[in-house]
């Protein structure tokens, strides 16, 4: 469904933070889209709830022997506040995260901006939106 | 005899976030600590191995992927570590990588050499 005046983008997805690909490319879309004037909703499932976690924290790299500084190690919950930064109104980032698959994996500390919710809110945001992508499991 | 044959195919799943493949890495970490080790990449893994791979430039709102992973010199800095690299010559053809296109110290091997290989390993791990 396309909504008057403002298009919606909704994405869906499912891998945790540091295993899959699929986490860098929602992020480029996600980033791509809010450059572009669109409103983006996420809903993170499962290993994605993982993907807010404020307490990532960079460390060295002793292949390199590098420090923590040096590596400038990145996180999802760094580019995702980033992307918060961008997407604070108009255009809009709503991101959130399944309560249950949040509940199950005690991964309730996140970064300012996802919220609570549930499928409802996917089955809702796809009705509401202009197109939804779904990245599912690797 | 070699210890460990350790295989890499799958490819770039994570490698952003980690700025390396963290196979290669533990591997590396492997040898370090004196391990007797070799990597086989095998699949979309065997462009690990092509020269030149650049990821730089990726950004994220205002905030910038500082240090790209630069996995053709992680496989290189891993060859030079003592580490045998094999790389499954028919999965480079059917991508059309050519031989030259390869970082330096890189073994081919064929698919029909691969039961003598894993012959000659104490252990394959399958990653």
């Amino acid at each position: 469904m396309t909504t008057s005046g403002s298009r919606t983008l909704t994405m869906a997805l499912m891998d945790a933070p540091y295993e899959t690909g699929t986490t860098t490319t929602v992020l480029r879309i996600v980033d791509a889209a809010l450059r572009k004037g669109i409103n983006v909703n996420v809903f993170a499932y499962e290993g994605a709830v993982s993907l807010t976690l404020k307490g990532q924290a960079a460390h060295p790299n002793p292949v390199k022997g590098t420090n923590a500084e040096d590596q400038d190690h990145p996180s999802s919950a760094k580019f995702i506040s980033a992307l918060f930064e961008k997407g604070q109104e108009a255009p809009k980032l709503d991101w959130v995260n399944c309560g249950l698959c949040v509940d199950e994996r005690a991964a309730g500390d996140w970064i300012d901006g996802p919220r609570r919710g549930g499928p409802g809110d996917l089955l809702k945001w796809s009705n509401e939106s202009t197109n939804t992508l779904v990245i599912g499991a690797h | 005899m070699p210890g460990i044959l350790s295989i890499v195919e799958r490819a770039y799943h994570g490698t952003i976030e980690e700025q390396d493949d963290t196979i290669l890495w533990i591997s590396h970490m492997f040898k370090n600590a004196g391990a007797d080790l070799s990597v086989l990449l095998r699949s979309n893994a065997v462009n690990y191995a092509v020269k030149g791979q650049d990821a730089s430039g990726l950004s994220f709102g205002d905030v910038k992927l500082s240090v790209p992973p630069k996995i053709d010199d992680d496989v290189e800095a891993l060859a030079s570590s003592g580490a045998k690299v094999y790389v499954v010559e028919e999965d480079l053809k059917d991508r059309g990588i050519g031989n030259d296109e390869l970082v330096s110290g890189i073994s081919l091997v064929k698919r029909s050499a691969l039961a003598g290989l894993f012959d000659q390993h104490d252990a394959v791990w399958q990653w």
